[in-house]
């Protein structure tokens, strides 16, 4: 006990105060250990670099570049139509934001603004749970369940897969995610400035749409964007309800089939057991992955100064 | 309202106008009453997909629960030997993978991000990482497999075995268990830890003795999510070879020799398998479904618990 | 504050400063603390400037002045508890027993295992109430056995005059207690590693008269086993409690336009109390500043 003690007869030395060098290494050691696990997430962003541009840089080097403007996606035959792929990305995720978008606005709007405590409580976990459903079994429902009871009988499209099927799928899977980055977005806005809208005798929709909403515009902007981030990466239920297999023509059309980016990819490795093909399908994979992964970067860091500046301005 | 009352007449009088107006306030009940629709809506579809999924696969569940849960692949659905025994068995074992690599790897690194790193450029770097490889899409990780454990590694590997599979979705689920592992060290008071370094602790045993225990809801919370997250992912999988068709070998649950093996099955994956073979056998619609239950089960009971945690431990500390 | 503006020039209230530091009557307890030139910096902004005082062995030192005037910031330099603070920057001499602490070869955690801290807000882990007091002997490798280590917990209680109030609760949880007993076993805490300084930050501003009480007289039992810094807003606890005082004020620096804290005067408490030599400190004890 006595040995922590000074005696005030000068005893005390720089030399005591140093550091036990025992118990230093290991603080050392341990200290390295963990900022080594936090580089391992930087090692996985380059490798996964890496691994995109490797293979895509081969297929752009070797590919035909006639065969990936044609007339569709049939990667064993040579011929890469892009545009099917991207356009087919495009009407998924455009219905899967019309859907999505309000629902999700919607639902958060009620929850930050409306809701009362005991609601809330008891509502936004039931949106949690169908946040966690995975996305396997949003594919099965939307084709077994969404194409014959929504497309079908309201569109008059087919009960099969067709991309419409497949968009309000995704849009489904995404409501979760709008509604709960809108209603942090929501909840960040000082409550000041609604006490202040409505001591100005306004009504609660009017400070609601006109001082809540534009104050969390921020917010809601990158609740958007990563929704659009996340129906174009969706994989699948477009793969298992899109309603094309292995090959797609081009189509516009949003009551057919035909193959989004995450599924020409997931068709095209599913297919006869082997990516391994003829000519460059296993390169084609790896350029439609980097073009993908590009667009979601992009979306995504885009979001990321939305979400700092809803930080910033509260 | 006291307030108001000393401000005078006016007041009062612009008060109870505003009050008497909400009694008649059509479109305010309008948009209310909408709001509520667009949020009950999601609801019901989350209600719809679960009575849809649960009458289709009601017949199988009911009529041979254990045999589905210890039968194996085949390739008529009318089959009494169907089952989901393989899929179990690799879903088992990415779990494994999952909980040995990302969680140890990403609770150390949130802990270095959140008490050990300097806040300076390459540190902010390292976020932004992380938040961006949470929203790099599933099938990119399944590339990444399939370029580094398929190919690359494949020797080590096995190729597309269970391992290429369970470091994939490791890789995958990371960014969330290092994003919900500093969130729950952030909420760990400072005054715990001056405490701790006030009569003498190290930097270590700080965080041993007072940041890791209080923050260990939270970081149960997240694994649980992501751990949900891992085991319901299908599209990583399939590009790292999980096997369309038939399975030929059906390995125990601690068979570790099937690790490295060329080939497995799991949840998700014959889900999608069961589906794509509806389109010739409809009965497997039906297997699918109680696959699809058997997934459910699991993903949903572990994410409502880690709701439920989160909650109680959020309200016990205000 | 308007009052302490006109003769505002830091310069002349520095000088003013060293000369009486000169004049702080003879000691006669050992030097624990000796403070010179001290600045400490948060980034570019100096919370405190240039301060420059004594702390003797065996008396209860306080600090006291307006809010924001940096007592906080010097009592965390004692111990090195500022290092926590990555934008904090610590300049000047300060010595502990003639050891500079901020020397590079000096390790913090070993001089916290010597200088002690109680906190404004009482801050008991969230365990039981023996585990709380163990805690410091058992990171410090005080105790071998099980024995050792109930004698220390109860013997730390028992300084801090909690023992009677918890003994049959130890393995009770800690955040149990009402706020003046979570604050002694603070105190008992940092005593249980017998260190030979406790600061102290505030540590009844979150209490009620009586239990404030009981922390004054634990304090005059214990100053003579240890030397207490403690800061204070409280004039009467800093006249009744202590022997010397400090007080600070917050002056705006002409250069920087930002307020800076600055040491005015360090004398015996009586003669700050009573007769302090600077028109600054008499207007605060007397209640005209701030
Ligand atoms: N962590 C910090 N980062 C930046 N500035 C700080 C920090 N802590 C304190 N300051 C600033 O340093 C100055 C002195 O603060 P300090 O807490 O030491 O004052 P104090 O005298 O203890 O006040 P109080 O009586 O209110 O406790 C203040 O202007 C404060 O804003
Ligand atoms: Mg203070």
């Amino acid at each position: 006990m006595s040995d922590t003690r000074v005696n005030p007869a000068g005893g005390l030395t720089v030399q005591s105060l140093k550091a036990n060098p025992r118990q230093a290494r290991k603080e050392r050691l341990i200290r390295d250990c963990l900022g080594g696990t936090a580089l391992v997430s930087v090692l996985i962003s380059g490798l996964i670099i890496w691994s995109l541009f490797s293979e895509a840089w081969t297929f752009m080097v070797e590919v035909d570049w006639g065969s990936v403007w044609d007339i569709g996606w049939f990667p064993r035959r040579g011929i890469y139509d892009i545009k099917t792929l991207i356009v087919a990305s495009l009407i998924v995720t455009g219905i899967a934001m019309i859907v999505a978008g309000p629902l999700g606005l919607g639902a958060a709007i009620y929850l930050s603004e409306y809701a009362r405590p005991g609601v809330r409580r008891t509502l936004k976990p039931i949106l949690e749970i169908l946040a966690g459903i995975p996305s396997v079994v949003l594919g099965f429902f939307a084709l077994e369940w969404i194409a014959p009871n929504v497309v079908k009988t309201l569109f008059g499209g087919p009960a099969a897969g067709s991309l419409l099927a497949a968009g309000i799928g995704v849009g489904v899977l995404v409501v979760p995610l709008v509604a709960s980055i809108s209603e942090d977005a929501m909840k960040a806005v000082p409550m000041s400035l609604r006490e202040a809208s409505s001591g100005l005798g306004a009504r609660k929709i009017t400070t609601t749409i006109r001082v809540v909403l534009p104050a969390a515009v921020s917010g809601l902007m990158a609740a958007f964007i990563v929704a659009v981030s996340r129906a174009l990466g969706e994989t699948m239920v477009v793969f298992m309800a899109g309603g094309a297999a292995q090959t797609a023509v081009y189509t516009h059309d949003p009551l057919e089939g035909s193959l989004p980016l995450t599924a020409g990819m997931t068709s095209l490795a599913r297919g006869t057991d082997s990516v391994v093909g003829e000519g460059l399908t296993f390169q084609s994979l790896f350029f439609v992955g980097l073009m993908l992964f590009v667009v979601t970067f992009a979306l995504n860091v885009v979001a990321d100064r939305f979400v700092h500046r809803v930080r910033e301005q509260y | 309202m006291a307030k108001a009352r000393l401000i005078g007449d006016r007041t009062n009088k612009m008060m109870v106008q505003a009050m008497e107006r909400r009694a008649t306030d059509v479109r305010g009940r309008v948009f209310q009453i909408t709001l509520l629709v667009t949020l009950l809506i999601s609801l019901f579809i989350l209600g719809v997909l679960i009575v849809d999924v649960v009458v289709d696969a009601w017949g199988v569940l009911t009529g041979r629960p254990s045999g589905f849960l210890t039968g194996t692949m085949r390739s008529l659905s009318g089959d009494p030997k169907l089952g989901v025994q393989q899929a179990l068995v690799g879903t088992f074992w990415i779990a494994v993978f999952v909980a040995v690599l990302a969680f140890p790897i990403g609770i150390g690194a949130a802990i270095w991000l959140e008490e050990y790193a300097l806040k300076n450029r390459f540190t902010r770097f390292i976020e932004l990482n992380i938040r961006n490889l949470a929203g790099v899409p599933s099938i990119v990780y399944g590339l990444l497999g399939l370029f580094l454990f398929v190919k690359s590694l494949g020797g080590l590997t096995g190729g597309k075995s269970i391992a290429s599979a369970g470091i994939t979705l490791a890789i995958l689920v990371l960014p969330i268990v290092i994003i919900t592992t500093q969130e729950a060290i952030r909420a760990v008071p400072q005054g715990l830890k001056e405490g701790a370094y006030g009569v003498g602790a190290t930097k270590w045993t700080m965080i041993r003795s007072q940041v890791l225990p209080y923050a260990a809801p939270g970081i149960f919370t997240g694994t649980l999510l992501s751990m949900s997250r891992g085991i319901g992912e299908a599209a990583p999988l399939l590009l790292v070879g999980a096997v369309s068709g038939r399975l030929g070998s059906n390995p125990g649950f601690f068979d570790f020799s099937a690790i490295n093996a060329e080939a497995f099955m799991a949840m998700p994956v014959i889900i999608v398998e069961w589906v794509q073979n509806s389109g010739r056998d409809p009965g497997f619609a039906e297997a699918a479904a109680a696959a699809i239950v058997v997934l459910l089960v699991f993903v949903i009971l572990m994410n409502a618990a880690a709701i439920f945690l989160r909650n109680h431990f959020e309200k016990k500390r205000g | 504050m308007e009052q302490a503006e006109p003769e505002a020039s830091p310069r002349l209230g520095l000088d003013i400063d060293r000369k009486m530091q000169a004049a702080v009557p003879n000691s006669t307890g050992d030097t624990v603390f000796e403070v010179e030139d001290l600045n400490v910096y948060y980034g570019d902004f100096r919370a405190v400037q240039e301060a420059t005082f004594t702390v003797y062995e065996h008396e209860i030192t306080a600090m006291i002045g307006p809010s924001g005037c940096g007592k906080t910031t010097v009592l965390r330099c004692f111990n090195r508890m500022n290092d926590l603070i990555p934008i904090a920057r610590v300049e000047g001499r300060l010595d502990f027993r003639e050891v500079p602490i901020y020397d590079p070869r000096v390790d913090p955690v070993e001089v916290r295992r010597r200088i002690g801290m109680v906190f404004q807000k009482p801050n008991p882990f969230p365990k039981s109430i023996y585990d709380n007091i163990a805690f410091g002997p058992r990171v410090c490798g005080m105790a071998k056995k099980k024995s050792e280590l109930d004698g220390i917990v109860e013997q730390s209680l028992n300084r801090a005059a909690l023992w009677d109030e918890v003994k049959d609760r130890l393995k009770d949880s800690a955040l149990g207690l009402s706020g003046g007993q979570q604050q002694r076993l603070c105190i008992a805490r940092a005593i249980a590693v017998d260190p030979d300084v406790l600061l102290m930050d505030e540590p009844c501003s979150a209490l009620d008269p009586i239990a404030t009480a009981r922390i004054e007289d634990l304090m005059q039992e214990i100053k003579n086993d240890y030397t207490i810094v403690i800061v204070t807003h409280n004039m009467q606890q800093a006249a009744r409690i202590s022997n010397r005082t400090a007080f600070f004020t917050a002056q705006l620096d002409s250069t920087t336009d930002q307020r800076c804290g600055l040491l005015v005067e360090y004398d015996r408490t009586e003669t700050i109390f009573s007769n302090p030599s600077d028109e600054r400190t008499e207007n605060y004890v007397t209640g005209r500043f701030g």
